[in-house]
């Protein structure tokens, strides 16, 4: 029955749009289905499990062998998708009574079935089910699921509905296999937690809060550390008998997009620091980065024009020793010592920055224009590592955000709660030949009642419609407050902003004084040496 | 079965600007513009036109038209005719057989000097607590329609659908699902079936959909407790099921709603790119037209020779007929699948 229901869970899991339905969704799921059922089925969900025992011309073939050509060929035109037309058109043979197929069926048979036979299997099992459960066995064998859950938000749904913390479960999750029996008789009480010996497995990194202006004035300035904080991604490195690993922020592998890293990765250590582009010492804008990210694999052509670095500011694990009880002081000290003894290639330490007082590190954080730093970061010299947010241990204390007055151009319906919404919007500044050229697009930034006053104003502004987008009369500044500008191909106006989000609607302001495009250009930052920012 | 005698049903019954004329009788049938004498087969807009000089069609079509369209617009004579009771128009026999698609619709069958044609206008074949179920009628010429003729549609049985709202329901109970579906049919097959699943709180409704509740239940299908969704609370709204036209289900309307599942009842939800546009967190596959499959088995029930389209997928059908070694012949109505979900769906707002 299993894979009926699997069919239903991916159904509502492509629609719903919300990201709390969706752990209530897979909560369901883990609560309601058998093992090894519920775990093949996380597992196909967040891609750790893929199939490719039929290509498009085995689908291509079923439909040919059940349908008329000329039905084939009208139905295949009218919905577009060559698995969601064999779902749709498939006609059971009369007198098939078998059950349909559990996920464990399907999963031992293909591993088990010669290639030959393959089709008929399906076919057999196409038999037994219904329109949605076809869909779903179809996209499984091609391997073609993306239904959009990332291993993140499976493991906060295993934490919420276990009630064990998300990073218990991140500590272990590298280390189970699907379908994660253990992971889940653990989750349930039944068995101690899985020990992940000596596999490579992400250790949940340890985060900061925003500084806002009371914190600051209670910090006594003896207790701190200051580093930079660099626009680049989190990574942690793991490396050892068992094997190496890199880890996106969130416990994502994304190893095989940073094959030159792996490659430096001889050691025994764990390691937390800033995934950048570096070329010739300097650090690349974040875009670079960008072209590296997201991955599966990468070319020889892409690795030596954005050549990956890590700048390390962690040591938690030193050999099998677990550091992060350990002082920020005490790890730092290791850190450095252990770099100085490995050398390991592609990977530098970021520096401490030095100063006497707060208003000298403020001075300091202001001075900073390079566009490879965001701002500074505060550790605690007594703090140990400790994994979550826990606030008055470390503190990002972005730099002052650049801002512009734009005027607002096209409009765009959110998703999910906001989808009545127009809540995405694109703004331009003035060329120098008169015309408004879009720089960039926000959907954060406005209170509540901001966004309702902006919904209202599109509708009533509204000159063109192109599907879900509105043009809007040139009639609002908004001004944007953003993070870096950049150069950019892929605006008109050739630049590009980070981080854009909405600072506050310029009712006052007639669109005419809305900022000229030479002001962002000359807001636009040049990469600066990595280790000698401007202080 | 036509005597070799007997004329063709294209001498007499003809595709005019205004819609299919019955020329010995003096008649259309579901014109699209203002005649002299319209028979309609249901109540939906396409169908459905108002200033006729005379109209006829069953009283429960008669009784939606008037609410529909205000009173003296739908039809300045208006003449009932019961199911099954024929009438004589200058020689004409003519006489309505049960449709199935919304509550008084029906088809329209003539006959003439011994030749007899068949106007379904719009029809399913599942049963539907609100409508009297189709009933075949043998005849030379069938007059179907074709919205869904494509073997991709095969509606599932409606009760899991409802099965599927009610599961939801029960998943996400601090949540309103809203339900979008035209106000004639759709919407009140809905509730009765939502009270045949054993639903029994009140069901609130748009403010569209509240009038022609009130014609079902004073036409005798009975409703059970309904809302106005527009001035309840919405505290009072969480866990409710709320039914409201498909174009307010996400847009500012739906607002007053706790966050909303926004759903849709429709044939065309049956394709996922449909869906996805329409913003539809939990589409249902609920029709009142026939699928692929009863428009074939439509097909075989009344042995017809020849079968007209009026609109749709004329294509698939037509190919699928030839195959069966019956004639299918375009009609290329105008005007037609322009209120309930013969219309496709826009995309997204």
């Amino acid at each position: 029955m299993s894979l009926p229901a699997f069919a239903e869970l991916l159904e509502r899991l492509v629609f719903t749009p919300g990201r709390n339905a969706k752990l209530a969704l897979l909560a369901r799921w883990f609560a309601t289905q058998p093992d090894p059922e519920r775990g093949i089925g996380l597992a196909a969900l967040t891609d750790d499990l893929v199939f490719s025992a039929a290509k498009p011309g085995v689908i291509r073939e079923l439909g040919a062998a059940r349908i008329d050509p000329e039905l084939w060929r009208l139905s295949y035109d009218y919905v577009g998708d060559l698995a969601e037309t064999l779902a749709l058109v498939w006609q059971p043979r009369a007198g098939v009574n078998a059950p349909p197929p559990a996920l464990s069926d399907v999963v031992t048979a293909l591993e088990t079935t010669p290639k030959s036979e393959i089709p008929a299997l399906i076919s057999g099992w196409l038999d037994t089910l219904d329109a949605g459960g076809r869909l779903a066995l179809i996209k499984l064998v091609t391997g073609g699921l993306r239904v959009g859950v990332s291993a993140r938000l499976a493991r906060v749904a295993l934490a919420e509905w276990s009630g064990q913390p998300v990073e218990a479960i991140e500590e272990v999750w590298h280390g189970v296999a699907w379908p994660y029996a253990p992971l889940f008789r653990w989750l349930e009480g039944a068995a101690p937690r899985p020990d992940p010996r000596d596999q490579p497995i992400f250790r949940p990194l340890m985060l900061a809060h925003p500084l806002e202006a009371p914190d600051l004035a209670a910090l006594h300035a003896p207790d701190w550390r200051a580093e930079w904080k660099w626009d680049g991604i989190r990574v942690q490195l793991t490396a050892g008998p068992g094997g190496a690993r890199l880890w996106s922020r969130g416990g994502e592998d994304i190893s095989a997009a940073f094959p030159e890293i792996l490659a430096a990765m001889d050691f025994h250590a764990v390691l937390d620091g800033e995934l950048l582009v570096v070329r010739d010492g300097e650090v690349a804008p974040f875009a670079d980065l960008q072209q590296r990210l997201n991955r599966k694999t990468v070319t020889a052509r892409m690795q030596r024009d954005f050549p990956a670095a890590v700048r390390l500011y962690d040591l938690l694990f030193e050999g099998p020793d677990d550091l992060r009880p350990l002082p920020f002081d005490a790890r730092r000290a290791r850190l450095e010592a252990w770099h100085a003894r490995a050398v390991p290639p592609r990977m530098d330490l970021s520096p401490l920055v030095g100063f006497d007082s707060l208003d000298t590190l403020a001075r300091i954080r202001e001075g900073a224009r390079a566009a490879s730093i965001e701002g500074l970061m505060l550790k605690r010299g007594d703090a140990p590592y400790v994994a979550g947010r826990t606030k008055g241990l470390w503190w990002k204390w972005k730099r002052d955000p650049l801002t512009v007055d734009a005027v607002l151009m096209y409009a765009q319906r959110g998703h999910g709660k906001r989808s009545s919404f127009y809540s995405d919007y694109t703004f331009g500044v003035w060329r120098a030949d008169g015309e408004l050229v879009p720089i960039g697009k926000a959907y954060s930034g406005y209170t509540d009642e901001e966004l309702l006053w902006l919904d209202r104003w599109i509708r009533n502004n509204t000159t063109n419609r192109f599907g879900p987008v509105r043009e809007v009369e040139r009639g609002l500044v908004l001004e944007v407050a953003f993070d870096a500008a950049q150069r950019s191909t892929r605006h008109k106006s050739g630049v590009a902003l980070r981080f854009p989000r909405i600072a506050r609607i310029r009712r006052d302001k007639p669109v005419e004084e809305a900022d000229r495009l030479e002001t962002v250009e000359a807001l636009i930052t040049t990469a600066l040496a990595g280790d000698a920012p401007a202080g | 079965m036509r005597p070799v005698s007997a004329p063709h049903p294209e001498t007499w019954l003809k595709v005019t600007p205004s819609g299919l004329f019955c020329e010995p009788g003096g008649f259309f049938i579901d014109p699209t513009r203002a005649v002299d004498r319209a028979v309609i087969s249901h109540g939906h807009s396409d169908h459905a036109r108002p200033g006729h000089a005379h109209v006829l069609a069953t009283r429960e079509t008669l009784a939606i038209m008037t609410q529909r369209m205000g009173e003296g617009r739908a039809g300045e004579t208006q003449q009932a005719l019961a199911l099954g009771e024929p009438l004589s128009i200058n020689g004409v026999r003519l006489w309505l057989r049960p449709a199935g698609h919304v509550l008084g619709s029906a088809q329209v069958c003539l006959e003439w000097q011994g030749s007899r044609a068949v106007v379904s206008g719009d029809y399913k074949r599942r049963r539907d607590p609100t409508a009297a179920g189709f009933e075949p009628e043998p005849c030379d010429v069938f007059v179907t329609e074709a919205t869904f003729a494509l073997p991709v549609f095969r509606h599932p049985p409606a009760e899991a659908e409802i099965a599927r709202l009610l599961r939801s329901v029960a998943l996400f109970p601090e949540r309103t699902h809203v339900v979008g579906c035209y106000s004639l049919g759709k919407c009140q097959r809905l509730v009765a079936m939502l009270r045949e699943a054993g639903w029994e709180r009140p069901i609130h409704l748009h403010g569209a959909h509240v009038a022609l509740c009130r014609v079902y239940e004073s036409l005798g299908v009975p409703l059970g407790a309904l809302r106005t969704a527009t001035v309840a609370k919405k505290d009072d709204l969480k866990g409710a099921i709320v039914l409201a036209p498909p174009s307010a289900v996400a847009d500012r309307w739906a607002r007053r709603l706790a966050e909303p599942v926004v759903c849709v009842a429709s044939g065309w939800m049956r394709v996922r790119q449909r869906a996805k546009q329409g913003g539809v967190e939990l589409p249902l596959v609920i029709s009142d037209h026939a699928d692929w499959d009863e428009l074939l088995a439509t097909a075989d029930d009344v042995q017809a020779p020849e079968i007209w389209v009026t609109h749709g997928r004329e294509d698939a059908l037509i190919h699928a007929l030839g195959q069966r070694g019956i004639r299918g012949r375009a009609l290329h109505l105008v005007g037609r699948g322009e209120e309930d979900e013969g219309e496709e769906p826009p995309p997204a707002p």
